[in-house]
C-alpha cells in the first residue's frame, strides 16, 4: 500500500485509492460526496492566459470611473479606490478596509500569485518560494470577492437609477470581465499537474 | 457503499492529506507540529480546536447581528431632512417602490443567508457535540453550501460603500454609510470565519467509527 497512491477526502476522512481521470473528469468521494480532484491536462495553461488577461482588466477596471450619475445639473463619479478613500475621509476606516481587501488587494494577490506559479513554469523553471507563494494563493481565495462586487455594483446601479441618470463606464464593463477572467483562472489551477510539473523541472 | 464494507479513515490508518496542496503523507496519529512535505502547511488530522473556535466566532456573530440589523447601514440626508435605513427598512423601501427582484436579491444576501448560516453552524456544532448519528451526508452537504454562500452577504456592503462615495453633494444630498454597516461587516467575516474553523470529519467521527481495511476506491464522474 504506497501512500502515492491514495486520497483521503477533506470533508469525511475517508481513505480512497486514487482513480485515474479522463480529461476534464472529476473524482468524488463514496461516503460523503464531495469533490475530491479534477483532471484538466490544459488547465494550467488556460489558467496562465486568463491571469495574465485578468492583469489588464484589473489595471483598467481600476484606472476609469466604475459609474458616472448625473442630476439636475449634479455630477459624480468614482473609481473602486475613490471610493475606499471617500469612506476613510467619512470615518468608516473598517469598511473602507473590507472594501479594499476583499475587492482590490486580495483579487491583485490572487493574480499575481497565480502568474509567479505558471509562467516561469510555462517557461521550464521553477520560481523560488514555490510553497510560500502556494500557500498564499490558498490563504487569499476565499477573500476575494469580484463576483460578489460586480452584484453590489448591479444593485447600486439599479437603486440611483431612480434619482438620477447614471452612465456605467468602462471600469464597470472591465469588472464584469475580470470576473469572468478571475474565475476561469482559478478553475483551471490543476494542483495536482501543478505539483508534478514542479517535481519534474526539480 | 454496501453493507458489511468496512471503511477506513485516514487518522485510523495514519495518512492524512495536505489542506493546501493535497499531498497524503503518514504520520502517527499522536504526532503534533506536522507540517506538508511539498508546501510546508500545518497538518493537522482534526482542526485543532475546531468546536470552541468555531463556537467563540459564532456566538460573537450572533452578538454582533443585533446591531447589523438596529442600527442604520446608510443614512440620506437632503435638504428635506434625513432618513436613516436598516437593513431591512431598505428591503422594505425597494419592495415598495416597484424593484421586487433587486428587494428579493437584498433579503436573500443579507438577511437570509446570514441568518441561515448562523443557524446552521449552531446546528452542525450541536449535532456533533451530542455525536449524532443522523444523516451525516446531508449534515456535509449543509456545511459545503454553508461555506460557499457566505460572501454573498458582502453585497450591502458594497452597495453601502458605492452609493456613499457617488452621492456627496454636501446639503443638497449625500448618503453615508452607517455603523450597521460596521456591525454587518463585522458578521460576514466572522460566520467565514467560524465556518473555516469546523471541521466537518467530526460529523463523521461519531456517526460511523471505521474500522481498519482496505480502502475504497474514490468514484468517477
Ligand atoms: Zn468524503
Ligand atoms: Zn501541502
Amino acid at each position: 500500500m504506497s501512500s502515492e497512491a491514495l486520497v483521503v477526502c477533506h470533508e469525511c476522512d475517508l481513505l480512497l485509492r486514487e482513480v485515474p481521470l479522463e480529461a476534464g473528469g472529476l473524482a468524488r468521494c463514496t461516503r460523503c460526496g464531495c469533490n475530491l480532484y479534477r483532471h484538466q491536462p490544459e488547465g494550467l495553461e488556460r489558467s496562465l492566459v486568463f491571469a495574465l488577461t485578468a492583469v489588464v482588466l484589473f489595471v483598467i477596471a481600476n484606472s476609469f470611473p466604475i459609474v458616472s450619475m448625473n442630476s439636475r445639473g449634479l455630477m459624480s463619479s468614482t473609481t473602486l479606490l475613490g471610493a475606499v478613500g471617500v469612506l476613510l475621509h467619512d470615518d468608516m476606516p473598517s469598511v473602507a478596509l473590507l472594501v479594499f481587501v476583499t475587492t482590490f488587494l486580495m483579487p491583485a494577490l490572487e493574480i499575481g500569485a497565480l502568474i509567479y506559479l505558471l509562467l516561469p513554469l510555462k517557461l521550464g523553471r521553477v520560481p523560488p518560494a514555490v510553497p510560500s507563494v502556494f500557500r498564499l494563493l490558498h490563504a487569499v481565495q476565499p477573500w476575494s470577492m469580484v463576483e460578489v462586487f460586480m452584484l453590489g455594483l448591479l444593485v447600486t446601479i439599479s437603486k440611483l437609477a431612480a434619482m438620477a441618470s447614471v452612465v456605467p463606464g468602462i471600469a464597470l464593463w472591465s469588472f464584469v470581465l475580470l470576473m469572468f477572467a478571475v474565475s476561469a483562472a482559478v478553475a483551471g489551477f490543476d494542483v495536482r499537474i501543478f505539483w508534478a510539473r514542479v517535481g519534474a523541472l526539480r | 457503499m454496501t453493507a458489511g464494507t468496512a471503511l477506513v479513515t485516514g487518522a485510523s490508518a495514519g495518512v492524512l492529506a495536505c489542506h493546501t496542496c493535497g499531498l497524503t503523507q503518514r504520520a502517527a496519529p499522536e504526532a503534533h507540529g506536522l507540517t506538508c512535505a511539498r508546501c510546508g502547511s500545518s497538518l493537522h488530522f482534526r482542526k485543532p480546536d475546531s468546536i470552541s473556535r468555531a463556537w467563540a466566532l459564532l456566538i460573537a456573530a450572533y452578538v454582533l447581528i443585533i446591531p447589523a440589523n438596529l442600527l442604520p447601514v446608510m443614512q440620506t440626508g437632503s435638504l428635506f431632512g434625513s432618513e436613516k435605513d436598516t437593513i431591512l427598512s431598505g428591503v422594505i423601501y425597494l419592495w415598495t417602490s416597484g424593484s421586487q427582484p433587486l428587494a428579493i436579491i437584498l433579503f436573500i444576501a443579507s438577511i437570509a443567508i446570514p441568518a441561515a448560516k448562523l443557524l446552521s453552524l449552531t446546528f452542525l456544532l450541536v449535532s456533533v457535540q451530542r455525536r449524532s448519528l443522523w444523516a451525516p451526508r446531508e449534515r456535509t452537504r449543509l456545511y459545503r453550501v454553508v461555506e460557499a454562500v457566505g460572501r454573498w452577504s458582502m453585497i450591502d456592503v458594497y452597495v453601502a460603500a458605492m452609493l456613499t462615495a457617488l452621492v456627496q453633494f454636501g446639503s443638497l444630498m449625500s448618503i453615508r454609510a452607517g455603523s450597521g454597516a460596521i456591525a454587518f461587516g463585522a458578521v460576514v467575516v466572522l460566520t467565514i470565519f467560524a465556518a473555516e474553523s469546523f471541521d466537518p470529519r467530526l460529523i463523521w467521527d461519531r456517526a460511523e467509527p471505521a474500522e481498519p481495511a482496505e480502502p475504497a476506491n474514490g468514484e468517477k464522474q
